[in-house]
């Protein structure tokens, strides 16, 4: 679980985040939704780790963020999976390499057995005939497949992902929403997706956490979202005419 | 960024990996250039000293102890490092500026890696064997004057050796060495540094690529200064 309690985030005397507070769930899809420039990006970047925040408090499990040290910090980020909304892919390094390279780097274990349990991973995100090639010689959706694999080999409890499925044709980003979905139950592991993508709310969001001018400005899961009054959200999620008959629909029902 | 760039490595395989990877891509590929280069200004440097020769006071021989002063003392260390400081320096500045674009160093930190120390160390051990090279330039730079004043009539081979032979003091190439090894880390970290801190796109890419080209030029004639006034006067 990570919990987050009241946090500040300020460039240049621009406040970005402004008191944010809320729980993401062990198990569970949490979804960040919001338009662009609203601190979404920051928002992850923050529980990452990358950026320093002023105020509040980031507590993953019981342990405060602010308070680890170098050490600690790398520890835990051994336990973090990340998935980069461009995949984030090292370019001199085939499929396969980069899959074992946080294996490589932070085990011990014979080469023999990295490459087995890359393979694993290779197979979980339903990767075929791709160990030898290069990241410019795959598909964007291949490359998302790639970044999952290489984010869950080391068995994270936390997996971050930026965009997953941003660039992606519809059918790819269902299957990899899905894919992110089935993962974060079978492995427990605590999921944070920033995501704009609304097929995303609808389908994998277990809980979904909306910012708007750097505010937590709702909070709910996609079944709330369908019922919710909240104009800030409706006007957000509910923009498409789409969306609105979804609603509508599922309203009926 | 000094403290976590000369911190232990997480493993030492992964670093001799790396070592090796930016050998191949620094100095064996350089090797191309350095040696087209050493042995076409050696023979410049030989007939642009026999064509201002033009009194018979001065000895036959004078043509072969130029060619190798001019490039044991400032062609080979210096003007190579200030070639390389485009050709290497450009690479290591837009390698790691596209890492950090397409969030390749991000993906490294989430993951706990030491990315000072992964991804710029590795850069300046292989650099540090280019002392080597530029043994591989001096000699070629003098075969190239070699060539060029002989076969041109200028000098007869015995006075070009024994020009060579003239006056040469060991300490010369031990001072060219010196200013090899601090040319050779000017030339890793300085584009480094742009590289890793630029922000922005590709065309940030090539513009931090050309500010390290100008800063490691600027260091390196400075540092040339420097290292000549305190080792040579």
């Amino acid at each position: 679980m990570i919990r987050v309690e009241n946090i500040t985030k300020s460039f240049n005397d621009v406040e970005i985040l402004k008191g944010i507070s809320t729980e993401f769930e062990k198990g569970k899809t949490n979804l960040i939704i919001g338009q662009s420039g609203s601190g979404k990006t920051v928002f992850l970047k923050c529980l990452l780790g990358l950026f320093e925040i002023n105020t509040g408090t980031i507590r993953f499990e019981d342990k405060k963020l602010k308070e680890m040290t170098g050490k600690d910090r790398t520890i835990l980020r051994q336990e973090m999976g990340m998935v980069f909304q461009g995949s984030a892919l090292f370019d001199s390094m085939t499929v396969e390499e980069n899959i074992m390279f946080p294996m490589q780097m932070f085990t011990k274990k014979a080469d023999s057995e990295i490459r087995d349990r890359a393979n694993i991973a290779i197979k979980r995100v339903n990767l075929i005939n791709a160990n030898t090639k290069f990241p410019d010689e795959i598909s964007g959706g291949m490359k998302k497949r790639v970044a999952i694999a290489r984010a869950i080999v080391m068995n994270p409890k936390y997996l971050f992902c930026d965009e997953p499925n941003s660039g992606l044709d519809p059918k790819t980003a269902i299957l990899i929403d899905n894919l992110i979905q089935e993962i974060t139950a079978e492995f427990k592991i605590t999921t944070v997706i920033n995501t704009h993508d609304m097929n995303s709310v609808m389908e994998i969001g277990e809980k979904i956490i909306f910012l708007k001018n750097g505010q937590k400005a709702w909070e709910g899961s996609n079944k709330d979202i369908f019922q919710t009054d909240n104009q800030a959200v409706s006007d957000f999620v509910y923009s498409s005419d789409l969306f609105k008959k979804v609603r509508e629909v599922y309203l009926k029902n | 960024m000094l403290k976590t760039l000369f911190s232990v490595p997480s493993k030492w395989t992964i670093l001799w990996r790396r070592v090796i990877s930016e050998l191949e891509i620094i100095a064996i590929i350089s090797l191309f250039i350095v040696g087209l280069m050493s042995l076409f200004m050696g023979g410049v440097i030989a007939l642009n000293t026999a064509y201002q020769l033009t009194t018979p006071l001065l000895p036959d021989y004078t043509v072969g102890y130029i060619t190798q002063q001019s490039t044991f003392l400032e062609f080979s260390p210096t003007v190579m490092s200030l070639i390389l400081a485009g050709k290497v320096g450009s690479n290591i500045a837009s390698e790691i500026g596209t890492m950090r674009v397409t969030e390749q160093i991000d993906a490294l930190e989430v993951m706990g890696v030491n990315t000072h120390n992964y991804l710029i160390f590795p850069k300046i051990v292989s650099l540090s064997l280019y002392p080597l090279i530029i043994s591989i330039s001096m000699f070629l730079g003098v075969f190239g004057g070699y060539i060029a004043s002989v076969y041109g009539g200028f000098s007869s081979s015995a006075d070009f050796v024994e020009g060579i032979q003239l006056d040469f003091i060991p300490f010369h190439i031990t001072y060219a060495f010196i200013k090899t090894l601090f040319f050779s880390f000017i030339l890793a970290t300085i584009p480094s540094y742009h590289g890793y801190y630029m922000n922005g796109g590709a065309l940030e890419v090539g513009k931090a690529s050309t500010v390290s080209f100008v800063w490691t030029s600027v260091v390196i004639i400075l540092l040339n200064y420097l290292i000549t006034q305190l080792l040579l006067t």
